[in-house]
């Protein structure tokens, strides 16, 4: 079985510098452009191509056209239902998080490595979804102090909390408000990580199956070959409700800041 | 796992790409051409609600005009009958007043004509009585001899006509 060792799950998140770009720094810090970078570019560029093709501004959308203001509607109805009218400001920005994480979920999908290119998905690097959690936390604290000064604190105590249990309630609350920028990075990091590794780790059963010469190996390869199609749809999926799921939440975050209760 | 792995010499890489990358989706995408297309969508709902208020008022200003035309035309016709029972109201005069005319015309006539009967017949009748009594005067005469005075032979005609 030494061939079994070759098909490694994990090998393809491995960060790679690229374009002997490693030595590149800034005060210190290395920012080789890697694979991920790369992908990073692609989904923005991809991003900019399709929002682009809708940029005709006629009067009687086209296909394309009607395609990017779904997605502008589809960001707009999202903040007018969890914010209010005060949420219109952060359609650029719910918008840019929410189409660049699906654009990245779903370029990471993309079966390019039949044509012998590698397919690398930035979302399931918690370095990466870290940024964009860390940066819509950053931006509740900001907007909720701002609008609400020190007020802002009254977040942690629900209406109707008995005095005695103030304390304890403010100091759970305060736990699970500072949990957010985590618990937002990690489910993108992880949902995506563990669809890419199960993915992997069928197509290493496929492999081996077929090694295994006949009997029970190519039977074991089938049902894992279509259990493997079955979970590509179901990661196309994930793929969407994974970007719904961090723009809904940065939206009712944001809804927080603005409304406090 | 190389996110855990390799966390060490990629981590300022990947934080400052994705800084870099989605800046630029935010700054050039999100606050560049989306309001741009929302623009579109707003400026297509305007354009549909102008329109559908011009439809709706352009029905109102035909209703109006209809209810117009309606009361203009029945304002009209009320007139028209007016000035026909106008009319025959005073046809129906006009004849009146000749008819009576003629009638008074009529009756003179009639009168003036019974009148000249009337003269005809007496003046008529004298003469018989006249021829009468004469007739009468001679008859005695040659019968019995006598002669009779005019007015006693008149009186006895005129007792024997008038019975």
């Amino acid at each position: 079985m030494a061939e079994a060792a070759k098909v490694d799950p994990m090998h393809q998140f491995t960060i790679q510098p690229m374009f002997g770009t490693e030595h590149w720094q800034i005060a210190g810090y290395n920012i080789a452009f890697t694979n991920s970078s790369l992908w990073m570019a692609i989904a923005a560029v991809a991003l900019l191509v399709f929002v682009a093709g809708g940029m005709k501004r006629e009067l009687v959308p086209g296909r394309w056209q009607m395609a990017v203001e779904g997605f502008t509607g589809f960001i707009d109805n999202l903040l007018a239902a969890n914010i209010g009218p005060a949420g219109k400001k952060y359609v650029p920005y719910i918008f840019s998080l929410f189409m660049f994480i699906l654009f990245a979920n779903l370029l990471g999908l993309v079966p390019l490595g039949l044509v012998g290119a590698h397919p690398f998905t930035f979302t399931s690097h918690f370095t990466a979804t870290g940024v964009l959690a860390v940066m819509s936390f950053a931006i509740v604290l900001i907007v909720g102090f701002w609008k609400h000064k020190l007020h802002f604190f009254s977040l942690f105590v629900p209406h109707g909390t008995p005095l005695v249990m103030i304390p304890l309630i403010f100091a759970i609350e305060l736990v699970s408000f500072l949990v957010r920028p985590f618990s937002l990075g990690l489910r993108l990091f992880v949902a995506m990580m563990a669809g890419h590794v199960l993915l992997e780790v069928l197509s290493g059963f496929v492999i081996n199956g077929i090694n295994a010469g006949l009997g029970i190996g190519p039977v074991v390869s089938v049902l894992s070959f279509v259990l493997m199609i079955a979970i590509c749809a179901l990661e196309l999926l994930v793929a969407g409700i994974q970007a719904y799921v961090f723009a809904l939440l940065t939206s009712l975050y944001l809804n927080d800041a603005e409304n406090l209760h | 796992m190389p996110q855990i792995a390799q966390l060490a010499e990629t981590w300022s890489s990947q934080i400052f790409w994705m800084l870099v990358f989605f800046g630029f989706i935010f700054f050039v995408i999100g606050r560049g051409m989306v309001p741009k297309v929302m623009a579109t969508v707003e400026a297509r709902d305007q354009q549909i609600a102008k329109d559908l208020a011009a439809a709706e008022a352009a029905r109102a200003a035909a209703n109006a005009e209809e209810e117009a035309w309606r009361v203009e035309s029945n304002r009209q016709r009320a007139e028209a009958q007016a000035v026909v029972a106008k009319a025959k109201a005073e046809a129906a005069k006009a004849s009146e007043t000749r008819l009576a005319k003629a009638n008074a015309k009529i009756e003179a006539k009639l009168a003036e004509a019974e009148a000249k009967i009337a003269e005809a017949r007496s003046g008529a009748l004298k003469e018989i009585e006249k021829v009468a009594a004469e007739a009468a005067g001679d008859i005695v005469t040659r019968v019995a001899g006598l002669s009779v005075d005019a007015k006693a032979a008149n009186a006895a005609v005129k007792e024997a006509l008038n019975g």
